[in-house]
């Protein structure tokens, strides 16, 4: 599993990219009530906004890690948005990339380097 | 700002594990453990406890209430002089330009006024104070209490527990009551939408008083997450947000809290800073309404966001100024200003959030029913 400084987790699963936000994100944002997933077919590159999610507190955008298409969102989130503070780094997954260059991930923190980054 | 002060409660909220941000130059508890939701969700099924000892605790004296009152009718257009003994209004200072300077309570507690007013607004309320009501009645702001909120359904069960006299209050009452061995001032209200109290306690005994009540199984510590959703719910107004200095009551939806004596035609007409154009709003009506909105969707509307009449097109019609997610309600609930032709309930208008036009419901407030002990 591999992470980025805007607090998502990458993780490899059958050739494809999930996409997540860390325990830390859904403790910073607090109870989430609202997120907004990207279509399926959408390609979409690196640090792009590609979907946005709302806190008691305030909205986030969730960025693109990585090049690719998305093939997969998780629309249980979205029924129960809940969940993304229940379970954020397993059932709560976002989407799923076909990486157009998964030595991006290569890019990351891995999750010892993510520890040292958010103290 | 400079340094943030504390309440007399601070330690107990880092005790408590809450998150500590800066409001109003104090530093304040955001949410506790339950976090912002269950917090909303705990008071409106039991009750919560809040510290609210940010807000300023301000005693008019004088020769007698009369006295005091009717300097104070100087500044409000409320019914100062009528109010009862042992009862507590809410009320507003205007300005010249009929806007609102803060919003406030104030309860007649026999020989004196004892006057609430917001945190951010403080200073600037008992600067004013002091110039229009002194030399005749003194001006003292009370910095050595803390003042507590209990709130919610099984508010008047525990605190009952602490004296039995608190269950006979009615809403809107005040009285000194002991409690835990402290000499408090009592209100039966508070700004949640649920019946409960207002507590203004001795600073060095407010800790204690908060650990007994905390004991009890009814009571959580809530945070200004939650007080925030849940007045948002109740339709209450924040000031800084909802209502300003250019925010007149009538736009605000506030009429009913300037009583008839107050108005046109009555004996104590108008007086009060801003009375002409208070007046000619209640007589020719106003240009735009506050309003409860229901975003039909799922996004929260927050403050800021521009309303239009129409799906495209068009200039936008008005603004919310506060808006989030209701647990209540469980959905976004808000509110904000319209042109006086989209405010009748019902009426569906759009919210521009990320560049896509929403729909909204325009609605009645509260948009959670009050829970008030009559």
């Amino acid at each position: 599993m591999k992470f980025t400084e805007e607090h998502e987790w990458l993780r490899e699963e059958d050739g494809l990219i999930v996409v997540g936000i860390t325990d830390h994100a859904s403790e910073q944002l607090g109870d989430v009530v609202f997120v907004e997933l990207p279509e399926t077919g959408t390609e979409v590159t690196k640090d792009e906004e590609v979907c946005v999610i709302e806190s008691v507190k305030a909205a986030s955008d969730i960025l693109a890690p990585i090049d690719g298409e998305i093939v997969e969102v998780n629309d249980a989130i979205v029924e129960d948005p809940g969940k993304v503070n229940e379970d954020p780094m397993g059932d709560a997954w976002f989407f799923k990339i076909k990486a157009a260059d998964p030595s991006q991930m290569d890019d990351y923190m891995d999750e010892a380097a993510y520890k040292d980054f958010i103290g | 700002m400079g340094e943030l002060k504390r309440t007399p409660l601070y330690d107990l909220h880092v005790e408590l594990g809450a998150k500590m941000v800066p409001f109003a130059g104090y530093e304040m508890p955001v949410q506790y453990g339950l976090g912002v939701m269950k917090e909303h969700l705990h008071t409106r099924a039991a009750a919560g406890l809040f510290d609210v000892s940010h807000m300023g605790q301000v005693i008019l004296g004088g020769a007698s209430y009369e006295a005091i009152a009717g300097a104070f009718e100087r500044m409000v257009p409320m019914d100062v002089l009528g109010l009862g003994e042992g009862r507590q209004r809410y009320g507003l200072f205007t300005n010249g330009a009929g806007g609102i300077e803060d919003d406030l309570m104030f309860a007649n507690r026999g020989d004196h006024l004892f006057v609430v007013v917001n945190a951010a607004c403080k200073e600037g309320d008992i600067a004013r104070m002091r110039s229009v009501l002194e030399p005749g009645v003194t001006v003292t702001e009370i910095t050595d209490r803390a003042l507590i909120a209990l709130q919610g359904p099984a508010a008047e069960t525990a605190l009952a527990r602490l004296n039995a006299d608190v269950a006979g209050m009615s809403f809107m009452d005040v009285a000194t009551v002991a409690l835990n061995g402290a000499e408090c001032w009592v209100s039966r209200s508070g700004y949640t939408g649920e019946d409960g109290y207002e507590i203004s306690v001795p600073a060095a005994e407010a800790e204690a008083l908060s650990r007994a009540l905390l004991a009890m199984d009814e009571v959580e510590a809530i945070g200004l997450g939650a007080r925030d959703s849940l007045r948002l719910e109740a339709g209450l107004c924040l000031y800084g947000n909802d209502i300003d200095a250019g925010t007149s009551p009538i736009e605000a939806g506030l009429t009913w809290a300037i009583q008839k004596v107050r108005r046109a035609g009555g004996d104590r007409a108008g007086g009060f800073p801003g009375a002409s154009r208070l007046f000619g709003d209640l007589a020719e009506g106003v240009a735009r309404k506050r309003v409860g909105l229901a975003p039909q969707g799922r996004a929260p509307m927050r403050a800021g966001t521009q309303l239009f009449a129409e799906a495209e097109g068009g200039d936008a019609i008005g603004e919310v100024t506060s808006g989030g997610f209701g647990p209540t309600l469980n959905g976004p609930v808000a509110m904000g200003y319209v042109g006086s032709a989209q405010a009748a309930a019902g009426t569906e208008i759009f919210g521009e959030v990320r560049g896509k036009r929403m729909p909204v419901t325009v609605a009645k407030m509260p948009l959670v029913p009050a829970n008030f002990k009559r």
